[in-house]
């Protein structure tokens, strides 16, 4: 009832408020009059009697704002007087209003693109209809990887999921009639489309009913996106024949334009069933189950299936699968993961990473807000005088609260937009970034409506939080005191800012150290040795499954090639590897000693990353070889099996290098090796902060593999000999598919993590380091302007010039110090967290710790040397003779 | 005007209802009630009426409108609502039971304790 009232009343004002205005008017004017009447009927002339009545009515304004208050639906009213009153205050003092917008501009911009990149990773899900109930499959140590028969196991003997799709990644040559140009798609199960419930945009999809046994199914759905910049939205490009790796592909459809594939970061240009995956990749693996390839496996669960009665099902068929195929299969504990970032396996990292940034960017809002709540501070406390005034002159101190506060939510709100405006921009520019030439990544961070709610929200709570600082400043102020004495009062108790002030310098030094243990990180990856010299060596991928050749062609023409390319003038040597160390992807195999006689994955002594390569390769990849020999041209197929490994792998089964050579072990087939030489340590996996790793590297005659790579070092510089590479092997097969690039650029996908990382940490670092700036600049310059006089009466007195600087700069000095010691700390602490992104990351390198010392004596010398200066050039005698 | 004596916060109210339930009067009018009812022993600053009028018609205890006074002059009008006299009836029996017990409070002698 009484609410219902009051927002009548609320709407009357708001709709009628002239007319409320002039009836309030009105009836003062009716009162007085009245009362003038009365007056004037004692005998006073007219005159007198309306003065004497208006006299007698009292502080006209005060009970008619009185009256508003009374009558409610003042908020808006009052707000927009607010509103219009900070807005002058503000255009009085354009600095500070600059200063304070652009800082809160930086922290709520900075946290809105982490949190826009948050979002679009980890909160949003899938865009695909109900992908709350969608689950991928995992087993062991966070991979998701899966051979096809056990995919078929999988998705044959499970209860719990209703339906379990799967899909590998391949790059393949597509030649639509010209060139054969590079794509990448996924190899889809039939049932991929209809178990994540979408719809062709174009066309149709392929089904379970479409897949007949090996290489039945050619066809081929296109992204949307790769239509649109392959096909230029031709609608008739459906039935239309393509060649993929010279095999004749029909398109079928078009999927629709918000699906990018299962996985976040990475659009495939197609997609093409995984039984005609001899085709793609060239060797027959659909019925091989020792051989993991499969990238991911997932599905919905069924209706009223909890994902721990699924783990429960999952683990029933390992172990099926376990005691089946003991030869093929370990036990394994089987999980659920949520799709979208390749399992925990990529997952993990990339949340924690992420995690790590959001909680790095807010400490920069918090700093942000310490800094501006003591700017706020410090101007509150010169406007005491202004508040004192209002305060005498009947204003309340809430409303004056109400006020300072609105000032401060106008700030946090032009801030916030100029901070969104500038993060929707780089959020997009992010979204269309190809960061790798050779890589599809992609990085899909749209802003979206959460984006837009957290930046305002955050907006207002900065407002909120540095707008309150002065409060308790306010309500302490004593008009009468104040007004009496001045405005030189002693600076009185600011503990509260001390506080602030030193817990922001403290954030910003740990911003600053963990952005110099990323720099450091990336400077010393450049120069890490990853075991083969990258500088001055090209790699040729030559895919020959993607120019049709099969297995048994594939020994004879890869020799050739190696041949006709090291006739190339300028070439120094040629070898071959399947996989180049820290390029896309990398195999690993299970090695045994050699007096094992269990050959189950349990009882294997390590799982070193494995390579073919051709006798040359050691050579022109430039890694040393530390003991025995390398392969020749006649280890092949019909001599005894041998091996070089790394030192690593040495170690682990050898003991050392020297017992290694000559050694046998076992391989999981039975077959006995022989190591025949031991090269140097090296990087092998995508990323270079990885531990040291056991490498095995096999002659590629006894390990043969269709997709291989020419290594090629050149005397001078390799783009030089391209021409002549490109040319020779175009004499060999016109329609190879060839892909030349430099080693160096090749690694930038290795690389990739640091280098976000330290590009993020930098930018982060940068701003942390100007937010201190500012705040030191600020507590500073107050605290030398506060003390103006004292100083000047010191000096007088006969003060030495360091004696002066010390009481004018101590404390911030003093603040400044504390500060960086607590945020050396907290970045010596959180050294973990950045330990798995960035290449040797810790902050206890000597380097690293008296750079941060450096860097911020460095800020609080620019912070205060302006203060300084003023504190320096103070002149007693002309400051006691204006006072 | 030492016979006057300052208003306990709350009763301003009060008076006004009770000025009012005697019939309809505009705002200067309320005052000379309340001046005429009390024996002009209560002390209102004139102004402070106003905010207190506003206040009992929001929370619908007197209704406003538009006449005109004894003057010939343009004046608001306040009367009482039924639910403004059922307040009035309230607030006068606590008033009564309160200043009841401060007297007798304020009355005990010595002997009686």
């Amino acid at each position: 009832m009484k609410f219902r009232a009051y927002l009548r009343s609320l709407a009357a004002r708001l709709l009628r408020r002239a007319r409320v205005e002039d009836d309030l008017e009105e009836e003062v004017r009716s009162h007085i009059q009245h009362r003038a009447d009365d007056l004037a009927r004692s005998g006073l002339s007219r005159a007198e009697a309306e003065r004497r009545a208006r006299i007698e009515f009292g502080g006209r304004e005060r009970f008619k704002e009185e009256c508003r208050e009374a009558l409610g639906g003042n908020f808006i009213e009052t707000l927009m007087r607010d509103l219009r009153f900070s807005l002058r205050v503000l255009r009085k003092s354009p600095g500070f209003t600059t200063v304070a917008v652009a800082t809160l501009a930086l922290a709520i911009g900075a946290n809105a693109v982490v949190f826009g990149i948050l979002n679009a990773l980890i909160l949003r899900p899938l865009n695909v209809p109900q992908a709350g109930s969608l689950y991928a499959v995992q087993n062991g140590r966070g991979a998701s990887y899966q051979s096809y028969p056990d995919y078929l196991d999988l998705r044959d003997r499970n209860r719990t999921f209703d339906g379990l799709a799967a899909y590998g990644i391949s790059g393949v040559a597509l030649d639509t009639g010209d060139n054969p140009a590079r794509a990448w798609l996924y190899e889809t199960a039939g049932n991929y489309f209809d178990i994540l419930r979408i719809q062709p945009y174009l066309g149709r999809f392929f089904h379970a009913s479409d897949e007949h046994g090996p290489n039945s199914a050619p066809y081929i759905v296109l992204t949307y996106a790769y239509w649109h910049t392959h096909f230029q939205d031709d609608r008739g490009v459906v039935g239309r024949t393509v060649q993929l790796n010279r095999h004749p592909f029909t398109i079928i459809g078009v999927a629709p334009p918000g699906f990018y594939g299962t996985l976040l970061f990475f659009s495939p240009d197609f997609f093409v069933p995984i039984v005609n995956q001899q085709q793609v990749d060239g060797e027959q693996l659909l019925n091989v189950r020792s051989t993991r390839w499969i990238f991911e496996t997932l599905g919905h669960l069924k209706t009223g299936v909890t994902p721990a009665e699924a783990v429960a099902d999952l683990n029933s068929i390992g172990s099926y699968l376990a005691r089946t195929y003991p030869k093929d299969e370990g036990p394994v504990r089987w999980s659920l993961s949520r799709p979208a970032l390749g399992g925990d396996f990529l997952g993990r990292p990339a949340r924690a990473f992420v995690a790590a940034l959001m909680l790095l960017a807010g400490l920069i809002l918090l700093a942000a807000c310490a800094d501006l709540g003591s700017l706020f501070a410090a101007r509150a406390f010169d406007r005491s005088r202004e508040v004192a005034l209002r305060l005498a002159l009947g204003a309340s101190r809430s409303r004056i609260l109400r006020q300072l506060l609105t000032e401060a939510v106008m700030i946090a709100l032009a801030g916030g937009a100029v901070g969104l405006w500038g993060s929707v921009v780089l959020l997009r520019g992010l979204s269309v970034w190809r960061p790798l030439t050779g890589f599809p990544i992609h990085v899909p961070v749209q802003p979206d409506a959460k984006v837009y709610g957290v930046a305002l929200l955050l907006a207002l709570v900065s407002g909120v939080l540095f707008g309150l600082v002065p409060a308790r400043q306010v309500h302490k102020t004593d008009p009468y005191q104040i007004i009496k004495a001045g405005s030189s009062r002693a600076l009185g108790r600011v503990a509260a800012r001390d506080v602030l002030l030193g817990a922001q310098v403290a954030i910003c030094a740990l911003l600053v150290t963990s952005s110099m243990v990323a720099v450091r990180g990336l400077v010393r990856s450049t120069h890490a040795n990853f075991g083969f010299q990258p500088r001055n060596a090209m790699l040729v991928d030559i895919a020959l499954n993607m120019a049709g050749y099969t297995s048994d062609q594939v020994s004879a023409m890869q020799k050739r090639m190696i041949d006709a390319v090291s006739a190339v003038p300028g070439v120094a040597s040629v070898g071959m590897v399947d996989n180049p160390q820290l390029i896309e992807g990398w195999n690993t195999t299970m090695v045994f000693t050699d007096k094992a006689a269990d050959l189950r994955p349990s009882h294997a002594a390590a799982e070193p990353v494995r390579y073919s390569i051709s006798p040359e390769y050691f050579r022109a990849a430039g890694t040393a070889l530390l003991a025995g020999r390398t392969f020749t041209w006649h280890d092949g197929k019909d001599a005894p099996p041998v091996a070089v490994v790394n030192q690593e792998f040495a170690r682990k089964l050898f003991g050392s290098v020297t017992s290694a050579v000559g050694g046998y072990f076992k391989r999981q087939n039975g077959t006995r090796v022989q190591v025949v030489g031991v090269v140097e340590n090296g990087k092998y996996t995508t990323n270079i902060a990885e531990d040291l790793q056991p490498a095995l590297f096999l002659p590629i005659l006894q390990s043969p593999s269709s997709d291989a790579w020419l290594v090629v070092r050149s005397r001078s510089d390799p783009q030089q000999v391209a021409a002549g590479i490109r040319s020779k092997l175009r004499d060999l097969d016109s329609g190879l598919p060839i892909f030349l690039e430099t080693w160096d650029k090749a690694m930038d996908g290795a690389m990739f993590a640091s280098r976000v990382a330290t590009v993020s940490l930098s930018v982060l670092g940068m701003m942390g380091a100007m937010l201190s700036i500012t705040g030191i600049f600020g507590m500073a310059a107050y605290s030398v302007g506060r003390r103006k006089r004292e100083l000047g009466i010191r000096m007088a007195l006969g003060a030495q010039r360091k004696e002066v600087l010390w009481a004018g700069l101590g404390r911030a000095v003093k603040l400044l110090a504390f500060g960086s010691t607590a945020g050396l700390i907290l970045g010596l602490l959180s050294a973990r967290v950045l330990a798995s992104i960035v290449y040797q990351a810790t902050p206890r390198d000597p380097l690293v710790l008296s750079g941060v010392v450096l860097v911020m004596s460095l800020l609080g010398l620019v912070a205060t040397w302006i203060p300084a200066q003023r504190a320096l050039s103070v002149d007693p005698a002309k400051l006691l003779r204006e006072e | 005007m030492s016979t006057q004596a300052q208003l306990l916060p709350g009763t301003l109210d009060l008076l006004v209802l009770k000025a009012v339930s005697l019939g309809p009067l505009h705002g200067y009018g309320i005052l000379l009630r309340i001046g005429q009812i009390s024996g002009q022993a209560l002390l209102i600053e004139q102004g402070a009426l106003y905010p207190a009028l506003f206040r009992l018609v929001r929370q619908g205890l007197l209704k406003a409108s538009w006449g005109t006074s004894e003057n010939n002059r343009r004046a608001k009008f306040y009367e009482l609502t039924a639910q403004g006299r059922k307040r009035l009836r309230e607030e006068t029996d606590g008033w009564n039971r309160l200043a009841t017990a401060i007297a007798s409070a304020l009355a005990a002698q010595r002997g009686e304790i």
